[in-house]
């Protein structure tokens, strides 16, 4: 029993630490690639290849002056980025970084809760991520702060339903909300049996949202520096601003690993089963797979940000409602179809 | 288990009293998503797991979300709080009176009943669930969807003014 405690608190420890090193190194990677899209060479001067940047980015933020409005309701205004920053974590305790490995005769599951309604989890951790930026929008006491809150809130709700209708329709073929269990489903066929064949249109529909709920470009209306300044975080500095920036680099690592578990085989790579290597090893390619699929969808998320421009706000409330709330219907009807007839 | 119920009861009343005792509307609405977090407590307590997760998507992520949304938008505060007449003030207090009567009276006449330990436990998990509502229950269900479509179909109906 004990080695069982002691095992989920290291694993609580490296996955909280893994995230905050990959959300570090996206910063990173981010400014690298905005370099590279625009013919220029991108943080060079920090260690090698500017690998030291994130580090010489978060003293920065760290020993900046610490800045609260005088007219700011202080409680709520901190109370801001430390939500971000909690929602952000959360969701990382419900999906299976890979199967198990085996120590001393123990099975221990590489999760760290394999509760069996993991996706509705996910979900509600998500609907929850967008109060940082409300409490924090409304705490400055500033205009634009309040516009750009007010823009977050609508913008996750819009979305939070086509995103809910696309998993409806996945849930139809798997019968199951563990997110461990549809992870396992899709390691038929040499480990290829991936869930983005059977639910292409459904697949897309989630990526555009998950785009929209992570605040990302072409979604970034929240924080749009053209028209409000700095959006939500105006009036943030110091590490606070840190925390919101953070914040979003984590959501975007988490919602990487949900779209690669849940469409993209988890920790399944191919011929997974046929490579004859104990249990543990294949356990920790899997983990290794598992990683490569985030880190892709991470370079996804940049490529785009530094390919398609903003969109304008009524073409985003028109794109959530008239485009993809109807496709993401159709997808539930095509699914339950096909469902039905090869019952 | 028994403390943690505690905690969260108090929790819950605590937060409630707060919604209705603090004078700004935001801060009734934290108070408000504090009181449903301790409910959902209160449901995963019960191991109705789905319940707990719907209640967390639904009412803190979606409803909260736009009660805040709302009160932000009116920008409510002291200095624009609309004055209440004498009379509304007296409604009030006469109707919020009575709520109070019909529930002492329902209280008084409650009984405890002893703790049955013989209750299936795993009712609240998503499968049970699903076979009581679809199978035992599928009338009343498909029932009450149809009136939440027919609330949205109306509310868009409202929402649209240049009906022709």
């Amino acid at each position: 029993m004990t080695i069982d405690i002691i095992f989920k608190l290291i694993l609580i420890a490296s996955i909280f630490g893994l995230s905050l090193v990959t959300a570090m190194y996206s910063t990173l990677a981010e400014r690298k690639f905005a370099g590279f899209f625009q013919d220029r060479l991108g943080p060079d001067r920090a260690g090698p290849y500017g690998l030291f940047q994130p580090l010489a980015d978060g003293l920065k933020l760290l020993t900046k002056e610490e800045i609260i409005p005088e007219s700011a309701n202080t409680f709520l205004f901190l109370a801001g980025p430390s939500l971000a920053m909690l929602t952000a974590c959360m969701t990382s305790a419900v999906i299976p970084w890979g199967t198990y490995i085996e120590v001393d005769g123990h099975k221990l599951p590489l999760q760290v809760a394999d509760i069996n309604v993991g996706i509705l989890f996910v979900f509600g951790v998500v609907s929850l991520g967008v109060y940082g930026v409300m409490i924090g929008g409304w705490a400055s006491n500033n205009k634009f702060s309040l516009l750009g809150a007010i823009r977050g809130a609508s913008q996750n709700i819009s979305y939070e339903i086509s995103m809910g209708l696309s998993i409806i329709a996945l849930v139809m073929i798997t019968g199951s909300l563990s997110m461990r269990e549809i992870t396992d489903q899709q390691s038929g066929f040499h480990g290829m049996n991936w869930y983005v064949i059977k639910q292409p249109l459904g697949f897309l529909i989630f990526l555009i949202c998950s785009f929209a709920e992570t605040n990302r470009t072409p979604f970034d209306l929240p924080e749009c520096e053209t028209e409000l300044v700095g959006g939500y975080h105006t009036e943030y500095s110091s590490m606070k601003l840190g925390f919101y920036l953070f914040a979003e680099y984590i959501n975007m690592f988490i919602s990487s690993a949900v779209m690669a578990t849940l469409y993209f085989g988890g920790y399944n790579f191919p011929f997974m089963h046929d490579l004859g290597l104990s249990q543990n090893v294949v356990a920790m390619l899997g983990v290794g797979a598992l990683f490569i699929k985030i880190l892709l969808f991470i370079f996804f998320f940049m490529w785009v940000r530094w390919t398609v421009p903003r969109f304008r706000y009524d073409q985003l409330m028109r794109l959530g409602w008239q485009v993809l709330i109807p496709l993401a219907i159709l997808n539930i009807i095509i699914t339950g179809g096909v469902v039905l007839f090869f019952q | 288990m028994d403390k943690m119920f505690y905690f969260l009861a108090f929790l819950a009343i605590l937060s409630a009293l707060m919604v209705v005792l603090v004078k700004n509307p935001i801060h009734s609405i934290l108070y408000l998503l504090v009181t449903f977090t301790s409910i959902t407590g209160h449901y995963i307590l019960f191991n109705a797991q789905f319940l707990a997760a719907v209640n967390f998507i639904v009412y803190m992520g979606a409803i909260m979300v736009l009660f805040l949304f709302v009160i932000m938008f009116l920008n409510l505060n002291g200095e624009t709080e609309p004055q209440k007449s004498t009379l509304v003030k007296f409604a009030g207090v006469i109707s919020g009176g009575l709520l109070l009567l019909v529930m002492v009276a329902s209280f008084k006449k409650a009984v405890t009943i002893p703790l049955n330990t013989e209750v299936d436990t795993q009712i609240g998990l998503i499968k049970n669930l699903g076979m009581v509502l679809f199978k035992d229950y599928a009338l009343p269900f498909e029932l009450a969807s149809v009136l939440f479509l027919v609330a949205m179909i109306g509310a868009v109906m409202l929402a649209k003014k240049d009906w022709k």
